[in-house]
Parts: structure tokens; C-alpha cells; sequence
């Protein structure tokens, strides 16, 4: 294993800067390090200005996405030797406009993942001292993996049609929506259908699973966007077939 | 000087303060809130808890068992009071929760599952899977979105309490994205921003835990409560510091020393049985585990590796689907980040600073001595912990005290009047004092990574699992030294746009305030108790120490250590008991 390794850096001061440049580091390669403990060395120990956000290290807090050699990855979860010989290219996530170096700004898909009324809607709620809503471990299944998502938007970064279509409401926005939809507890599917009607991008997916290739936790958005069309298409039926409103 | 006003102002969006913000915002939906937090909530610290989160919820457990457990593992340093509140609220909680969505981890019958967790005699504790924090986060975050009461200022750092005729009435607060120093007024402040863990280099915790809130209202003139109580977890791993959460141990994981021995036998833990035994051996307390630990590696009964001394704990005998479905977390994090497969072989650990049982003084209602300032959570010290908290309290105590905090915090805001236009002087000063100490002129010499490493080597080496005077004075020194060159520090960014190296600067104050009362508290506490730990004093000393330490910002800026006394209710000091 080489000692060191070349990292380049997208470098991008909006202060002295009309375009973003490329710096090289050096790094030493420890087989424990992530790119993430390469970027803390330059920070530390090289260049104090390169700014990026991290907090957990231990990819469950969703901060550290960033684009290595062009695939978005959680920067805390890659490994430097994987990437051996080199040089190894860091940039901040596709999709999202560049604050400052490596990072981005989210409001968009932020504000896209509250649309779809991600919280549990009920007609009447229990009162608490009826205790919990009872939920068998089959229908606590049917929606865990869609709870998994740690809004690390690197679905979003990796979206051929986010990328060309900034209306589309994107992958993990969809499978949160999903999340509450299969909630065995939870009465919103159609008002959260409404939401995510408006937005016609969802029909522009063409289902090549490129969220669901690079989601870290096994979210399958993709999955999710090919339940939500099925559903759709339901109720599209639905309600042409049964114009007095049964739905 | 730009500001805005709201009624209730929390500064932190990690478990308490979302659960806070729900309380206010079902208080009084009138009044305005805002989640002030130098990260998007859904980044903070709660996000990596894993285990569980206790509340009493079987027929054959009882409130009064809870308690009890929750006193004992303390080592009779809980108020007693507050640990009453806290597990008589603890279930309803707990169900509210469920009801916003958190998806609990079931029974067949669809009812809440539990498990076993360190230090509790009944199965108390309800878990998503091994990564509860994360589920009962996003839930909160999630619910407070269906408020739009809630407003949020996400990647703002807190710099200053705005205090003004004894009450507090605002912050002053840097925004990330545009670097803009804004006053942001309010009626009530509530501080849940959590732990300092960064205050050791060896920690669970994340990078953002350098005690901001703790050092805010300390420089305020709060008192900082039992701040020498810091809980090393007995299995991270080495090098990382990532957690190997308890339910690992409480499924049935075994600790065992180089020789495959399970160790914990031989310090008055209990004896090895297959299957685990509540209160006993793997499932004793964290503070009495990590002191085990350190007794096996100074025998020379440790492995020894390139990131220190370390045991293993083994899970092998699980089988390959019980730890998928019990703690897939723990295979993946193992996977991940250490190479290894739990299924297949034996994990390394070492013990790891992972919580703060002290933080700033309050009443049980989350009141501080400051008016007008609340805190609740990891950052406050009500205190249910103690001299050591049991695994799965302080995801309870996030929403019970938050949710008390929130609440007192609303009635208090809806009866004052609007804060006083002598604060915009102030955050003008505050304003001026950033830029003079940090952001313009020439800079000192002194890099805030080195100094950061510096601090966090005098703690690890002064103020760990085993302390004594000369070590703790020793750490002080350093401290010092510390802190003077922090005087010359010098910044290579000087933009406004996303300036990390600003942040981590005022991090770093923060965390040198931590480190100097934790050491204060350390060298006024002449006794051993929980997970305090003094080779020069290793008895409990009821007589002298039965007895809170409150650390004071003095007018030379150094701590002050006062006592207060300990609430003792039912349950008189005793000896701690474990093994089967």
C-alpha cells in the first residue's frame, strides 16, 4: 500500500472566486481511514480553509455525502485504500447549488421532504392512556426499510431526473411518503397521493434504480417510486371508473 | 444590528429540544418557536443512540423498580425527586412517541417489545432495532414539521446568551451559510444542545459534541452541576471509538479477556451463566465495566493493538439471525468500520467517554437559577444520572424533561413582555468581539487543530476512568497553558461564507471551559463514587460528599466549586449490589 495518496479537492470561495478550482492534496493512506479522515487532515493539518460538514462518523447522521470519483458516497464510509492508486477526486453533491468547497445547499430537498406530510395523520387520535397503537412485527415490515433513510441526499445527487427537472419532488422524499403510506397506523395516503400527484416528474422516472444503487442503507427509493406509480395508477382508475368519489 | 423576535427560543434540534419545541407548540399554539441548531436536526447527536430507551410497561415491573435501579446505579448522587418524575412520566412518554410515528420494535401480538439493558433488574427498555436514537429523532423531527409554529434556524452557532435585569432574553447567533451575527430575541430560551464528549479525544460521541450549551449558560453565571461525572462506555471500538451498543450484551454477548475468560466474575459482577442475568455480569453497570476493563488490561490480560489495550466481546453463539434481527447495527458497523463480521468472530472493544452525567443545574421543571433560561437533555443536570447513568435512561430523559422544559418554558413566555431593546447593545459588543478575537486583524499563531489535540490528550490522560490529585493538577496545568495560547489564535479563513474553522474556534472555547470544571469538580470530589474515580480517595465518603458539586464561573473567569445537597426521597444511600 502506497503511503500517500493524491486527493483534488473542488475547491469553491464564492468570496474571491467566480468558479470553482481544483487544489491536490496529500494524504497519507492508514488502512483505517476513510476520504472523510483525509479531508480532516488537509483541514488539520494543511489548509484550514476547506470547509465541508461532518458529525457522527459512523454513517447514520447523513451530513458527510459528497461526490468521490464521481459517485455520490457517504465520505465516512469509504475507505481510502478502495480508492488506491488515485488521486482521488472529491466534489460536493450533483444537484444541489454550491455554498462554499464541499457543500451544499439541501433547502430544495429539505423543504421537498416536508411536502409529502411526512408525520402520521389520523382521522381521531387514541388517547394516551389507551397505550399504543398495536402494530405486528409483519406490519412494522412492511414499512421499516422505507424508515431507514438517514437524509443523506445522496439518492438526489445520483437522480438523472432531478438532475434535468429541479420540480422533481426526488427519491427520498417518495419513499418517505411511502414510509407513512404502509404505516399500519397512519390514515394520510391520500392526501399525501395529492402531494406527490403534482408533481408529474414522478412519471419521468424511468425506473434505472440509480437512488436506490447508491442509498447507504438499503432505503430502495426506487422501489418505492414503482409501488407509488402502481398505486397511482390505481387510483387514477379509480376515480375516472368511480367518478362518485369512492376511493 | 439585525434580530427577530419569538416567544421560546431552543437552542439545540437534537431529541430534547425537538420534543421541547412539540411541548411548547401544544402548550400554547399561539406563541412563535424557533430550533436554533449549528446542524439540520436530524444530524444531531441523538441520531446515534442505539439501544433503547426505558419506561416501565410490564405487569410484573413497577415505577418503584425503576426508580431504584436508576438510583443505585447512580450511586445515590440522583435527586431523588426528579428520578419520582421522571419514571412516572417516563411511559406516557413513551407512548406518545409511539403515537407520532417512532416504529417501536414489537411483540407478536403487535405490543410494544422490550429488552434488558446494564444495571436494570426488569425488562424495561423498548428499542427500534439497534438504532432507536436515530427512529425516535427522526419521529420528533418529522412530527415538528405538522407544526408550523415551529420555525428553524438550521446550521446557526449560538455564540452568546443575551442577558439582560437578571433574565434571559435572547442569543446572539452566527449563520453558517452567510456568516451574518444576528440577535435573536425571545421570552424564554431553552438550551438542549447535549454532551461535550470532544472534550476527550477517545468518544462515542460526534464531532459537534463540544458543549456549547453547557459553556453558554456557564459563562452566564449558571452553575454546572456533578460536571466530573463522565461515563465511559465499556465497548467501543478501538481507533474509531464507534459504539457496540449494550443490547448487544443484553442479547446474550459475552465480555472476555485475552485468555477467553469472562473476566467480569472476578470483580464482584456475578458468575458466568449462558444466558444473561439481569444486574449482573455483562449486564452489570458502564461505570463498574470500564473500571473491570482497566483492572484486566493493568494484569496484562488484555489484547494488546495499535489503538490500545482492548477485550473482546463475543457474539458468535447468537446465531446469524438473531443478530439480524436484534442488532443488524451492530453487524453492520462491525462490517463497515472494522473489517470484521460479528457472526463469524469476536469484536474488539475498549471503553469510551460517551456521556456527561453533569450539565447545567435545574429545577424539575428545567429551570435554571437564570431566568428565563431552561435547559433539558444531555446538556442539564436534574439530575436522574447521578455518579452513573444506566443504558437507555437518557433517551427517556429527553422527553420527559424536555417535554417539562417546553412546557414550563411556554407558560413562563406567555406571561412576560417583550425583550428589552438593551440587548441589541449587547449583540452589537458580541458582534465586535467575534470579529476582534477571530474574524479581522492579523491573526495570531496558534492553530486551533493543535490546540484541540492538545486538550483533549490532558483530559484523557488527567481525568479518566481512574483519577488522582497529582494527575488531575497535572491536566490543569496543561489546561492553562491551553487556554493562554488560545489568546493567540489565529484563523487562515477569514470569509463569511460557511467558515468551519470559526465554528471549531468557538468550539474550542467552549470546550477548554469544559475541561477546566470537569477538572475542578474532579479535584474538589476527595471520594470514589460511580464514575468517579480517585486512586487517592477509593472509598464513597457519605459524611463529606453525599453531595451535588456546582462549578461557578468565577470573576477571573476560573471555576468555583460550591456543594448543594442530594434529594434523597425513599431510598437511603446503600451499598450497590450486582451479580446474581
Amino acid at each position: 500500500m502506497p503511503e500517500t495518496v493524491t486527493m483534488e479537492v473542488l475547491r469553491y470561495r464564492p468570496e474571491e472566486e467566480v468558479e470553482p478550482t481544483w487544489e491536490s492534496f496529500e494524504v497519507p493512506v492508514h488502512s483505517e481511514w476513510m476520504v472523510l479522515d483525509g479531508l480532516n487532515h488537509i483541514k488539520d493539518e494543511l489548509d484550514g480553509t476547506l470547509s465541508y460538514r461532518w458529525a457522527c462518523r459512523m454513517g447514520v447522521c447523513g451530513s458527510c455525502g459528497m461526490m468521490v470519483n464521481g459517485r455520490p458516497v457517504l465520505t465516512c464510509a469509504t475507505y481510502l485504500e478502495s480508492l488506491l492508486p488515485g488521486p482521488i477526486r472529491v466534489e460536493p453533491l450533483t444537484g444541489f447549488p454550491v455554498i462554499r468547497d464541499l457543500v451544499g445547499d439541501i433547502t430544495d430537498s429539505m423543504e421537498k421532504l416536508s411536502a409529502v406530510k411526512p408525520w402520521i395523520i389520523r382521522d381521531t387520535e387514541k388517547p394516551l392512556e389507551e397505550g399504543e397503537y398495536l402494530q405486528t412485527p409483519e406490519e412494522l415490515a412492511e414499512y421499516k426499510q422505507y424508515s431507514m433513510c438517514i437524509n443523506c441526499m445522496l439518492c438526489y445527487a445520483a437522480c438523472p431526473v432531478y438532475r434535468i427537472d429541479p420540480d422533481f419532488i426526488g427519491p427520498a422524499a417518495i419513499a418517505l411518503a411511502q414510509r407513512y403510506n404502509m404505516d399500519s397506523r397512519d390514515e394520510g395516503m391520500q392526501e399525501r397521493m395529492d402531494v406527490l400527484s403534482q408533481h408529474e416528474g414522478i412519471w419521468g422516472c424511468t425506473l434505472v434504480g440509480e437512488c436506490s444503487e447508491v442509498c447507504p442503507k438499503n432505503v430502495d427509493p426506487a422501489g418505492a417510486i414503482q409501488r407509488y406509480k402502481v398505486s397511482a395508477t390505481v387510483d387514477f382508475f379509480k376515480s375516472v371508473l368511480m367518478p362518485w368519489g369512492e376511493r | 444590528m439585525d434580530h427577530v423576535v419569538h416567544d421560546v427560543l431552543l437552542v439545540g434540534g437534537g431529541g430534547a429540544g425537538l420534543r421541547a419545541a412539540l411541548a411548547v407548540a401544544e402548550t400554547n399554539p399561539g406563541l412563535s418557536v424557533a430550533v436554533v441548531s449549528k446542524v439540520y436536526p436530524m444530524r444531531s447527536h441523538t441520531v446515534s443512540a442505539e439501544g433503547g430507551a426505558a419506561a416501565v410497561v410490564r405487569p410484573e415491573d413497577s415505577l418503584e423498580a425503576h426508580a431504584y435501579d436508576t438510583i443505585s446505579g447512580g450511586d445515590w448522587l440522583c435527586d431523588q425527586d426528579a428520578v419520582e418524575v421522571f419514571v412516572r412520566e417516563a411511559p406516557e412518554e413513551m407512548v406518545k412517541l409511539e403515537h407520532w410515528g417512532c416504529p417501536w420494535s414489537r411483540q407478536p401480538d403487535g405490543h410494544i417489545a422490550t429488552r434488558s439493558f446494564g444495571g436494570m433488574k426488569i425488562e424495561r427498555t423498548w428499542y427500534a432495532a439497534d438504532k432507536t436514537g436515530f427512529h425516535m429523532l427522526h419521529a420528533l423531527f418529522q412530527t415538528t414539521l405538522s407544526y408550523p409554529p415551529i420555525a428553524r434556524y438550521d446550521e446557526w452557532f449560538v455564540t452568546r446568551l443575551l442577558v439582560d435585569e437578571g433574565r434571559c432574553q435572547g442569543v446572539v447567533a452566527v449563520e453558517l451559510a452567510t456568516g451574518k451575527i444576528q440577535a435573536l430575541l425571545a421570552k424564554a430560551v431553552i438550551i438542549c444542545s447535549g454532551g461535550g464528549g470532544k472534550v476527550f479525544r477517545f468518544t462515542t460521541n460526534a464531532n459537534i459534541k463540544t458543549g456549547d450549551g453547557m459553556a453558554l449558560a456557564y459563562r452566564a453565571g449558571v452553575p454546572l452541576k456533578d460536571m466530573e461525572f463522565v461515563q465511559y462506555h465499556p465497548t467501543g471500538l478501538p481507533f474509531t471509538g464507534i459504539l457496540i451498543t449494550e443490547a448487544a450484551r443484553s442479547e446474550g454477548g459475552w465480555l472476555l479477556n485475552k485468555d477467553g475468560h469472562r473476566y467480569l466474575q472476578d470483580y464482584d459482577l456475578g458468575t458466568p451463566q449462558p444466558t444473561p442475568v439481569k444486574r449482573s455480569m455483562e449486564l452489570g453497570p458502564r461505570d463498574r465495566l470500564s473500571q473491570a476493563f482497566v483492572g484486566e488490561s493493568q494484569a496484562g490480560r488484555a489484547v494488546s493493538t495499535p489503538y490500545g489495550d482492548v477485550v473482546h466481546l463475543d457474539v458468535r453463539h447468537l446465531g446469524e439471525a438473531a443478530i439480524d434481527k436484534k442488532i443488524p447495527f451492530v453487524r453492520e458497523l462491525c462490517l463497515k468500520y472494522q473489517k470484521i463480521d460479528p457472526v463469524k468472530e469476536m469484536i474488539p472493544v475498549r471503553p469510551v467517554v460517551h456521556y456527561m452525567m453533569g450539565g447545567i443545574q435545574t429545577d424539575l421543571e428545567g429551570a435554571t437559577p437564570l431566568q428565563g433560561l431552561f435547559a433539558a437533555g444531555e446538556v442539564a443536570c436534574v439530575s436522574i444520572n447521578g455518579a452513573n447513568r444506566l443504558g437507555s435512561n437518557s433517551l427517556t430523559e429527553l422527553l420527559v424533561f424536555g417535554a417539562r422544559a417546553g412546557r414550563a418554558a411556554a407558560r413562563f413566555a406567555g406571561s412576560q413582555a417583550d425583550p428589552s431593546a438593551a440587548l441589541i447593545a449587547q449583540a452589537v459588543d458580541e458582534e465586535r468581539r467575534l470579529h476582534r478575537d477571530f474574524l479581522d486583524g492579523s491573526g495570531g499563531s496558534e492553530r486551533v487543530s493543535p490546540l484541540r489535540n492538545e486538550l483533549q490528550d490532558a483530559l484523557e490522560e488527567g481525568a479518566g476512568i481512574y483519577r488522582n490529585e497529582e494527575g488531575l493538577r497535572l491536566a490543569e496545568e496543561r489546561i492553562r497553558g491551553l487556554r493562554e495560547r488560545f489568546r493567540r489564535v489565529g484563523l487562515d479563513d477569514r470569509s463569511r461564507t460557511f467558515n468551519t474553522e470559526f465554528i471549531s474556534a468557538l468550539e474550542l472555547a467552549n470546550l477548554l471551559d469544559l475541561a477546566e470544571v470537569i477538572l475542578s469538580s474532579a479535584l474538589a470530589r476527595k471520594e470514589s463514587r460511580g464514575a468517579h474515580q480517585r486512586t487517592d480517595h477509593p472509598e464513597r465518603d457519605d459524611d463529606e460528599y453525599l453531595a451535588h458539586t456546582m462549578a461557578y464561573r468565577s470573576d477571573e473567569g476560573t471555576p468555583r466549586i460550591e456543594f448543594a445537597p442530594v434529594t434523597i426521597t425513599k431510598w437511603p444511600p446503600g451499598e450497590r449490589v450486582y451479580g446474581n
